[in-house]
């Protein structure tokens, strides 16, 4: 285990947690709004990856141009689930909507397997994503700095979008108050639906990245990154967009290094996060960054 | 200006409103007094369309308004500043007051009317960076009434401004309250504190368990034998 090795698997687990972060952060902003999780997210973000998967393999497009309508299909598809299964039920106990995402997210899964397929499928990587650089006697993967670097500049857009615009600013005001938000003539359902749509956008770019870098698509492939995702955004203190970054990059990175540094437990590198997961809700409830709750009352 | 006729509401079971017919003339001050629960809130949600009547009508400036949703309604220019203050704790003053003008296009008004509420609000000029959630009651109160004036209201209906605050700060606030009716907006007051609000009102209703049991001009209210016993506390 020399240096170059370390590197090597920062370089990985780096570009892992800003995946996770990309996938957290949409939990986290719709919980923020509508105090719900959508257990749909992880599948939002599985569809975002077959559209840009059939883009190239069936339409022919380009890459960016595959990817640039993956965002724009999958943006859609997220406002479409919650319009069809959050929406009627706003003003319904907690527990029903909670229950409708659970069953969203299995109709998905299962219209997935139908329509996609359930047998693997190779997700096409453009050259420019699979060229090998060699820092010294480090070799990375070019994806591997792509990943971060795209997060980063999406992560910008959205904070600017939160912190400055009259939008985001309706979206705070929403999650913190809202029938006094409505109160200022407010649509809430659009904020909602904005909310929505911003999430799946993040999904569908983490689900592209997720192909370019795990090139191997299954439909039930939004599984096991959503029960990360989420549990990243409980870490970080769910309801925090800063908090979702941070704890995606402590899922990443803490999984990668498990892997690397004590391979005998290979093997329990999905158990990672939900040892973290049990560790955080027993020592800081309201995650890393997150307030105390009486505050949300 | 708002006219509502024979309202009903009924809240899961419980017959909130029974009934109720309530007059606001343009530019007056209107209060609604009465006991915890006798639903003077639920009237003013059901005007704001967050709550729907059973049965009735409410008109505002000869429009039904009955079924249309909060937006409508704040855009018609009624807003309601809500009980217990219900500032956005998390955002800033400043932020407070841009939403507040949510509905509004006019970027050059809406710097005026800031201004206009800076002018009318020092203490909030002075703590416009500053989060909401971290100031005191009285100055949350304010910037709940500055919230609202932002959407350049006809009808400011307020639920309990003095909710909670010192007696010096409930002065200022009716005072406050009396300079927004000069500058021409109707209001419809919602007051626990009944000797205050009777006192600057043209016109009050009293409300008891979900039915109007008594109306009249404030002075005339206010030296009413059972008002008096009733939520004066003053026996003669």
């Amino acid at each position: 285990m020399g240096m170059s090795n370390f590197l090597q698997q920062l370089a990985n687990g780096i570009s892992l947690g800003s995946l996770y972060a990309l996938l957290a952060i949409g939990y986290t902003m719709v919980y923020g709004i509508l105090r719900l999780i959508n257990f749909a997210h992880g599948d939002i973000f599985m569809v975002g990856t077959y559209i840009a998967f059939y883009s190239m393999t069936s339409f022919l497009l380009p890459w960016w141009l595959s990817f640039l309508i993956a965002m724009i299909l999958t943006c859609i598809f997220g406002i479409i689930v919650e319009k069809a299964a959050y929406k009627p039920l706003r003003n319904s106990p907690r527990i029903s909507v909670m229950i409708s995402a659970i069953g969203a997210s299995f109709l998905i899964e299962n219209l997935a397997i139908v329509l996609f397929g359930g047998r693997p499928k190779a997700f096409p990587i453009p050259d420019m994503f699979n060229k090998v650089v060699k820092i010294g006697n480090v070799s990375i993967v070019s994806v591997n700095f792509y990943i971060p670097i795209i997060t980063g500049i999406l992560l910008l857009i959205l904070l600017y979008v939160v912190n400055n615009t009259k939008t985001g600013m309706a979206m705070r005001a929403v999650s913190k108050d809202y029938e006094a938000a409505r109160l200022m003539g407010i649509d809430v359902n659009k904020i909602v639906s904005f909310t929505f749509g911003i999430g799946s956008v993040l999904a569908a770019m983490g689900g592209i990245m997720w192909g370019l870098k795990f090139p191997n698509l299954v439909p039930l492939m939004g599984l096991m990154p959503g029960l990360k995702c989420f549990i990243a955004a409980v870490v970080g203190g769910i309801g925090d967009i800063r908090g979702a970054v941070l704890g995606g990059f402590i899922l990443g990175l803490g999984e990668i290094m498990i892997v690397a540094f004590l391979p005998s437990l290979t093997g329990y590198r999905d158990a990672f996060a939900f040892i973290l997961l049990i560790v955080i809700l027993l020592l800081k409830p309201a995650g890393l960054m997150g307030k105390n709750l009486t505050e949300k009352v | 200006m708002l006219k509502i006729k024979d309202l009903n509401v009924h809240y899961g079971g419980i017959h909130a409103l029974r009934g109720i017919n309530i007059d606001v003339p343009k530019n007056k001050i209107v209060t609604l007094i009465g006991a915890n629960g006798a639903g003077k809130s639920t009237t003013l949600r059901t005007i704001m369309g967050l709550v729907r009547g059973s049965k009735g009508k409410i008109n505002y400036n000869d429009t039904d308004i009955t079924n249309k949703e909060t937006k409508e309604i704040v855009e018609m220019g009624a807003v309601l500043v809500p009980e217990g203050r219900r500032v956005f704790a998390n955002l800033t003053v400043e932020e407070n007051l841009t939403l507040g003008a949510y509905i509004r296009k006019d970027k050059s008004e809406i710097k005026k009317d800031m201004e206009l509420v800076y002018k009318l609000f020092p203490r909030l000029a002075e703590r416009k960076w500053q989060k909401a959630g971290t100031m005191s009651g009285g100055e949350q109160q304010m910037l709940a009434v500055g919230r609202a004036l932002m959407t350049k209201p006809k009808l400011l209906m307020m639920d309990e401004p003095s909710l909670g605050l010192a007696p010096l700060i409930v002065k200022d606030i009716f005072e406050i309250i009396k300079e927004i009716h000069r500058q021409g907006v109707t209001i419809l007051l919602i007051e626990q504190n009944a000797k205050a609000a009777l006192e600057i009102a043209d016109y009050g209703y009293v409300l008891e368990t979900g039915s109007i049991v008594l109306e009249g001009e404030g002075n005339e209210l206010l030296n009413n034998d059972e008002v008096q016993k009733a939520y004066l506390g003053e026996t003669k």
